[in-house]
């Protein structure tokens, strides 16, 4: 009979389903980054000359800032000369469905998201974003009855350039952090989403990005913007390659939610997280995210479950600028084996009577590290602001870590705070307790796991729900003898 | 043959012996009360029949329906029928008590050969046995143990086992903390449970509990050792006389039974 302890030290190797490699042409830049590079992406991408300016000014910005070293995290230098920046399947500029390379399709396929709409999730539009480019977009023709905008970024700008020039950066400036200059100089694709006023989006909205190709960062951009009224739920789902060097992926999320307007927006994440045993390889997710309530009763959710990448590096966060808005950050991040994950939300509370929500669940196996890091700010003008924060975390095994770094800055004296947080341990007794039941260990440690995140899937729209709960089972998979 | 058979056990936890050669056979359809003072070693021996990680079996045999039970794992000896009811039952936040309960049923179930029964036969077959601890229906709904009162809590147990259908039931000092209604309720519950496939164990400091659940047999633990079997007199006389009438004068002890 294996020990308990051995059991959940195990806890550290499973199988990353997501990990093969798909055979296509590529058509990619070779690896470095100057501003012919930029030039090259932008002409490639058939952009007008302001998109071209707007680049080359964040790329000029890019090159006076540092990376910033104050996340909980640990890796080796990044040359980002020796990084690619632009890698696509050849054949382009696609009519239909019909003409994606079936070699593409069946990826898709294989990772469970099938692309044509007769098979497609009912109910779920996606767009499936591979490598740097858009390869299809479901459900378009539907959306478009409506009034709804949902394609590719690309096809954004050269579609609705007006749009794009009035919301791009607008939320996150390219100004903001390192990774985020550096997305907006050379980011390459990323969905685009416009609802208009009182429209409520009548199917989820999906984004699948895979990274494929070799050497080649991820820089995609997203801009979801929510008329007066309207609401829109959106979902993105992340896989890559099992390879033995780390990739980057540096995206940047921007939100516009107007008067009474509601955005949800629900993350599962599963990059390559490295091998379990080295730690070598992974996915580096560099990422920011940020949500602008900008008129009253505007809402913004959002929703992440964070299983894979070797590090997580993200704070998904909400300025509610509108009085009376909504702000909400629901997490499950996952450390096992080697990851490290540094993660959070900031709520900055400009408007009247604006609230928040933060629950945050961490969950440590093997040799990974959780850090959660929050900022709650309310501003001198918003009177009544009231924020919730719950972080809970929770270790599996012996040589894990979770961190907390709750920041709290208050600059006005009826604001009310609350902060709850917890370390627990999955308890022996409790395994013990389901083994007398009947039920094994593995069962009884994802049944405990799952309890204890049921709060965040809770949120999930149902069909990931069940996926993220899958995910989660999956992650923890080989973790128990 | 008997169900459950126990030759010369002895238990350590951390290095330290607590049983020192226990000598027990219990037959189907039979209810044998395991008496004895606090610290006698009542749940080293539930815990280790229930083969919990950390109380090391160090000399000894067991054998329940015929195979040795120290071979097989807390879980497949319950698959097997074994079924514990905690002292003190663990709360597992996020889980609900029917979701929990399902996922037990259906291991045991599988491990039987028998399909899994679905979400409907499942909630016709919780409704009918909650009614056997009159335990109410909302606390299907919420997590396990979680917020329970200690009544509930250990109402919970039997209505599990009443779910589970074990062959062999092992009842740690589930009298423990009950008022008397909800002793009364819990007794009733396992009575009416009783039946000649199935044996019970029930390990408790106090004799009232006898009263309710009346006992084919009754065993008297101390200091690691059984030293007295006899039936329900045996029990009747320990209240009467507390566990120090055995140690101060055994031959009196001895008389004093009929």
């Amino acid at each position: 009979m294996a020990t308990q302890t051995t059991i959940i030290e195990e806890f550290a190797n499973r199988e990353y389903a997501a990990g093969f490699v798909t055979e296509v042409e590529q058509d990619s830049l070779p690896p470095g980054l100057d501003e012919g590079v930029i030039r090259a992406i932008s002409e490639r991408k058939g952009e007008p000359e302001w998109m071209l300016e707007s680049r080359l000014k964040a790329y000029r910005h890019w090159l006076t800032m540092t990376e910033p070293r104050w996340p909980n995290v640990r890796y080796p230098e990044i040359d980002y000369q020796a990084i690619s920046y632009y890698a696509a399947p050849r054949r382009k500029a696609l009519a239909s469905l019909d003409e994606v390379d079936p070699e593409i399709l069946r990826t898709y396929e294989r990772l469970g998201i099938p692309l044509t709409e007769q098979k497609a999730l009912a109910g779920v539009a996606v767009d499936a974003v591979f490598d740097s480019v858009s390869v299809a977009t479901t459900f378009k023709e539907k959306l478009a009855e409506l009034g709804i905008i949902f394609c590719s970024f690309s096809e954004a700008t050269r579609e609705h350039p007006e749009l794009v020039q009035r919301y791009l950066g607008s939320v996150v400036p390219h100004t903001d952090n390192f990774f985020a200059a550096l997305n907006s100089a050379v980011f390459s694709d990323g969905s685009f989403v416009w609802v208009p006023k009182g429209v409520r989006c009548p199917m989820e909205l999906s984004t699948y990005f895979r990274i494929n190709a070799a050497n080649t960062g991820q820089f995609e951009r997203t801009l979801i913007i929510a008329e007066e009224g309207a609401y829109v739920s959106y979902l993105e789902g992340c896989t890559a390659p099992m390879r033995d060097n780390n990739q980057l992926h540096a995206a940047v999320v921007e939100l516009v939610a107007l008067e009474g307007a509601q955005i949800k927006y629900s993350t599962v994440q599963n990059w390559y997280p490295g091998d379990r045993e080295t730690g070598a390889g992974g996915i580096f997710n560099f990422v920011t995210k940020r949500g602008l309530c900008a008129g009253r009763g505007a809402k913004i959710s959002w929703t992440q479950v964070e299983t894979g990448s070797a590090i997580t590096w993200k704070y998904p966060s909400v300025i509610l600028k509108g009085d009376d808005s909504v702000g909400e950050f629901y997490s499950v991040a996952l450390t096992a084996g080697h990851q490290q994950a540094d993660t959070g939300t900031k709520m900055i509370h400009l408007g009247r009577n604006t609230r928040s929500t933060i629950v945050s669940k961490g969950i440590s196996a093997g040799h990974g590290q959780n850090t959660y890091r929050g900022l709650v700010k309310v501003g001198k003008r918003a009177d009544g602001a009231r924020n919730y924060s719950q972080c809970d975390s929770m270790l599996i095994g012996s040589s894990c870590g979770a961190h907390t770094f709750p920041y709290i800055e208050i600059a006005n004296s009826t604001a009310q705070m609350e902060h709850e947080a917890s370390t627990s341990k999955i308890g022996e007794d409790q395994i013990f307790y389901c083994n007398q039941r009947g039920i094994s260990t593995e069962d009884a440690v994802s049944m405990i796991v799952n309890g204890f995140c049921r709060e965040v899937f809770r949120e999930l729209p149902m069909e990931f729900a069940v996926e993220a709960q899958r995910l989660l089972g999956v992650s923890l998979e080989g973790s128990v003898g | 043959m008997s169900l459950l058979e126990l030759k010369n056990l002895h238990v350590a936890v951390e290095g330290k012996e607590i049983l020192h050669g226990i000598d027990l056979s219990v037959g189907a359809g039979e209810v044998h009360a395991i008496m004895g003072p606090n610290g006698s070693g009542k749940s080293t021996l539930a815990q280790a029949l229930a083969g919990r990680e950390g109380y090391e079996v160090t000399a000894g045999e067991v054998h329940y329906r015929g195979r040795n039970l120290l071979e097989l794992d807390a879980e497949e000896r319950a698959r097997e029928g074994l079924f514990l009811a905690f002292q003190y039952p663990v709360e597992i936040p996020g889980v609900s008590n029917t979701y929990f309960l399902r996922a037990a049923l259906n291991a045991i179930r599988t491990h039987r050969g028998e399909p899994e029964l679905d979400a409907m036969d499942f909630l016709t077959l919780v409704r009918e046995r909650m009614q056997l601890v009159r335990l109410d229906e909302a606390l299907l709904k919420r997590p396990v143990n979680d917020g329970f009162s200690g009544g509930e809590k250990k109402r919970n147990e039997i209505f599990q086992m009443a779910v589970l259908e074990p062959t062999l039931a092992v009842l740690d000092e589930t009298d423990s903390g009950l008022d008397i209604d909800a002793l009364k309720i819990v007794a009733d519950g396992v009575n009416s449970l009783r039946g000649p496939d199935r044996a019970f164990l029930v390990i408790t400091h106090y004799q009232r509990l006898l009263n309710h659940i009346v006992p084919d047999f009754v065993h008297v633990l101390k200091d690691g050792r059984i030293v007295r079997s006899g039936d329900r007199e045996l029990a009747l006389h320990l209240e009467e006389q507390g566990y120090e009438w055995l140690e101060a004068e055994p031959a009196a002890a001895a008389a004093a039974l009929p």
